[in-house]
């Protein structure tokens, strides 16, 4: 077999370059994290002729190689470290035609690092109806490149650009533009310093706040005293090396680049007008809000209800075929009810997802950010942070994870402390399953369902908390950073299918296996101390026999009587006991306090841990929610899930900050274990304050 | 000196100078050099931010930055 061999994906946001990466690997891709960061990254292997494969990697899209966040960081440490094992033997940078200009400027910078380069110009359909023409041949002289003209939308090209990476030997190594040129003194003291080292190279490691350790530290030693030179010095020099390629760029497009600006059909002017409009943009946004949530609330209910009751009758089948004992026991009461607390989940993500793909890939995202900056900003957040907290109602990782092109070290910081407010999709079950428990089924003005609107507000608790707290730590936290805030508009397109449905597929499924390691490994641990205990819990049978005697007592009433007898002597039901004075004053038992305490893991493992806590003990098929609404209070025989107590249970998961996860990602994200200890703490007090205070009145 | 803050919707300038060190290198690279023309295309409420079409790419800046940056207007 062949030796496969790197390509490397690299181009501009908005170019593209993740259909190109889904064109030429298929569903042959794998998705996973840098090592040590949560920068995603995305590899496949690409067939090519002759049974010689290309493992592509689709790197972090960057506008250029000067880095100023993680995502771009990666892309400098894979294309300086020649040793590398994902150091590519060919790059292909994707370009946009109608974006040309700026999308060569990274292009000129890989070429200067005198790796092989192919030059891929994305959207070559839309070319006819932009009136663009190209002289391909004049172009690839100039760029001293090979180039594919492609559109990953009409699936055109891809023979040709796949021809080029298999002939990637033959092209040109040679740099196209000299950064030299705008400091000659400066650059020839490199040179003298560094005679086996690449000029530009050199330049990039001097000029970059990366983390080089990767790299070969010998070969860049004395480095450092080339950074004598003031930071503003070295970024003027900056603006001129910027300034030099885009006279290159100019020259070049001059003679190979024509638009006939008079027959462009100027469709995104006039989708702006609107969508930007200072009153109709903010209409059309609210709107496009409203859609989702019902969406998510009202579509997804019916598949969720389907997966409930499939999985109650599972486990009864189960129950009933296998042959009795422990392990048929463990599988139904603890695996299956455990593992249907988590794929109930699957309609909504993959709905939230959906919108989340469609409203990037469209283009739609960025004018939210624009018309929502000024208004986020007077809460010390900045109109980029409309996406995470759009997003965090999916899930809170992927929003803090999309802070990451907030600009602002404080707008972001803020952001990341206070996304875990919004309503993720892990508070769902929760949600769902207590209100459909406390709160009538009736209709207000005989259209919108009560339930329904408790859910909104749920929604707008969430968003409220965030908001405020936002603004509180920008009165408080003393930070001081300069407010940059660049963001680019890009085209309008229609999303592809593909793309779309291949975000919605990988992300759910990383949701999925993500959440479900952990609720399966905490439903076997629970059902274990569940279903074993010390002393009294072995004796079960004779004590509840022994004070029923002289007593009418059925039979079916007795063995109620010792399977909640043991579950209360059993190891958990001792702990739940320890912890019951803590959460008595919110409204609360035992076996609530349980759940509370193993979902300080991940909040939906509150559901399956109060299934896999009653189902232990009761012999019929039942859902998990006809169980719940069976629980009584065992003096006043009240039922456990009332008015007060559920009002005190949801808005305790409203604020409380139960994900491990999510905690693992702020101190990732802000490099400090000070951030997370701090929201852990300050949403753990807000929680039980604002549940205790609810219950207390309500009561 | 007129800068970016103060274009009017539909307005063209040319980008003359502004303090290097109060401009992400990130503008730069998306065009916003001297010599480089700049149009208003929209503005959200309060003329902040500021969508633009500089040098061809769209994008949008915040007035405050947008007044960094000298300009002269094209007729």
């Amino acid at each position: 077999m062949a030796k496969q061999f790197n390509v490397a994906l690299i181009g501009n946001p908005n170019t593209g370059k993740t259909s190109v990466f889904n064109q030429l690997t298929g569903l042959n891709q794998k998705v996973g994290n840098y090592p040590g960061i949560t920068v995603e990254r995305k590899e496949g292997i690409c067939k090519l002729d002759r049974g010689v494969k290309a493992h592509i990697l689709d790197l972090p899209g960057t506008y250029s190689l000067n880095a100023s966040s993680l995502d771009e960081n990666v892309v400098i440490e894979v294309l300086l470290n020649k040793n590398d094992k994902d150091f590519p033997d060919v790059a292909i940078v994707v370009c946009d035609v109608e974006n040309l200009k700026r999308n060569l400027l990274l292009f000129t910078q890989i070429k200067d690092l005198g790796i092989p380069t192919i030059l891929a110009i994305n959207m070559a359909d839309r070319m006819k109806r932009k009136a663009i023409s190209l002289q391909i041949p004049e172009m690839e002289k100039r760029l001293e490149t090979k180039i594919a003209l492609i559109s990953s939308r009409k699936n055109e090209g891809f023979d040709e650009l796949k021809e080029l990476i298999s002939n990637y030997k033959q092209l040109s190594t040679a740099p196209c533009v000299d950064a030299s040129v705008i400091a000659p003194d400066y650059f020839d003291r490199l040179r003298k310093t560094f005679p086996n080292q690449d000029l530009y190279k050199l330049w990039l490691v001097i000029t970059q706040d990366v983390n080089f350790g990767k790299l070969d530290r010998n070969a860049f030693q004395g480095v450092a005293s080339f950074k004598t030179e003031s930071k503003s010095n070295l970024k003027r020099l900056q603006q001129k090396e910027t300034i030099r390629r885009y006279q290159f760029i100019n020259e070049t497009l001059k003679d190979t680049l024509q638009v006939d600006s008079a027959n462009a059909k100027d469709f995104r002017s006039k989708l702006d007008r609107v969508l930007t409009h200072k009153v109709w943009g903010y209409v059309i946004f609210f709107g496009i809000l409203l859609l989702i949530f019902q969406a998510i609330f009202d579509w997804s209910s019916y598949p969720m209800d389907f997966i409930d009751e499939s999985f109650a009758s599972l486990s009864e089948w189960t129950k009933n075929t296998l042959p009795k004992g422990d392990f048929t026991n463990l599988l139904a009461e603890g695996i299956i009810s455990g593992l249907g607390g988590i794929i109930i989940f699957i309609p909504q993500i993959a709905f939230l997802f959906l919108f989340i793909a469609v409203l990037e890939e469209s283009g739609y995202m960025s004018r939210v950010v624009f018309l929502m900056d000024r208004v986020m900003r007077r809460f010390g957040l900045s109109g980029k942070s409309v996406v995470p907290l759009v997003s965090g109602t999916a899930c809170a990782i992927p929003a803090i994870m999309a802070t990451r092109n907030i600009e602002n070290w404080k707008e972001r910081l803020i952001t990341i402390l206070v996304t875990p407010f919004t309503t993720c999709s892990a508070r769902l079950p929760v949600y769902l399953i207590i209100i459909s428990l406390v709160i009538p089924e009736e209709r207000v003005l005989g259209i919108f369902s009560l339930q329904g609107l408790t859910l909104m507000f749920l929604y707008l608790l969430g968003f409220g908390a965030a908001i405020l707290s936002a603004y509180l730590l920008d009165k408080v936290l003393r930070i001081k950073t300069k407010t940059f805030f660049v963001i680019e508009m890009p085209n309008y397109k229609v999303p592809m299918f593909k793309n779309v449905a291949i975000t919605v597929i990988e992300k759910t499924k990383s949701f999925v296996l993500g959440a479900g390691k952990i609720i399966l490994a905490i439903s076997i641990i629970l059902w274990v101390l569940a279903s074993y205990g010390p002393g009294d819990f072995n004796n079960a049978e004779e004590i509840v026999r022994q004070e029923n005697i002289g007593k009418t007592t059925s039979e079916d009433d007795i063995e109620t009587q010792i399977a909640s007898f043991k579950l209360e002597n059993s190891y958990i039901g001792i702990m739940g006991k320890a912890i019951e004075p803590a959460v008595a004053p919110l409204g609360y038992d035992w076996k609530i306090g349980i759940a509370i305490v193993s979902s300080f893991a991940a909040r939906e493992v509150f559901v399956g841990t109060l299934a896999t806590i009653y189902s232990v003990g009761s012999e019929e098929e039942e859902t998990i929610k006809n169980r719940m609404a069976a629980e009584v209070h065992p003096v006043s025989g009240v039922p456990r899930f009332n008015f007060a107590s559920g009002i005190s249970l949801l808005l305790f998961y409203a604020f409380a900050m139960q994900c491990m996860s999510t905690l693992a990602v702020v101190r990732k994200e802000t490099n400090s274990w000070k951030w997370p200890l701090w929201q852990l703490g300050a949403m753990t007090v807000i929680a039980y304050v604002v549940a205790l205070a609810a219950y207390q009145f309500l009561k | 000196m007129p800068t970016i803050a103060h274009l009017k919707k539909g307005e063209r300038a040319i980008i003359k100078e502004f303090p290097v060190d109060l401009v992400p290198l990130k503008l730069l690279e998306m065009g916003c050099l001297p010599g480089n023309e700049v149009a208003l295309v929209q503005t959200a409420p309060f003329q902040d931010p500021m969508y633009l079409n500089i040098n061809g790419s769209h994008l949008a800046i915040r007035k405050e930055t947008a007044s960094q940056i000298e300009i002269e207007l094209i007729n």
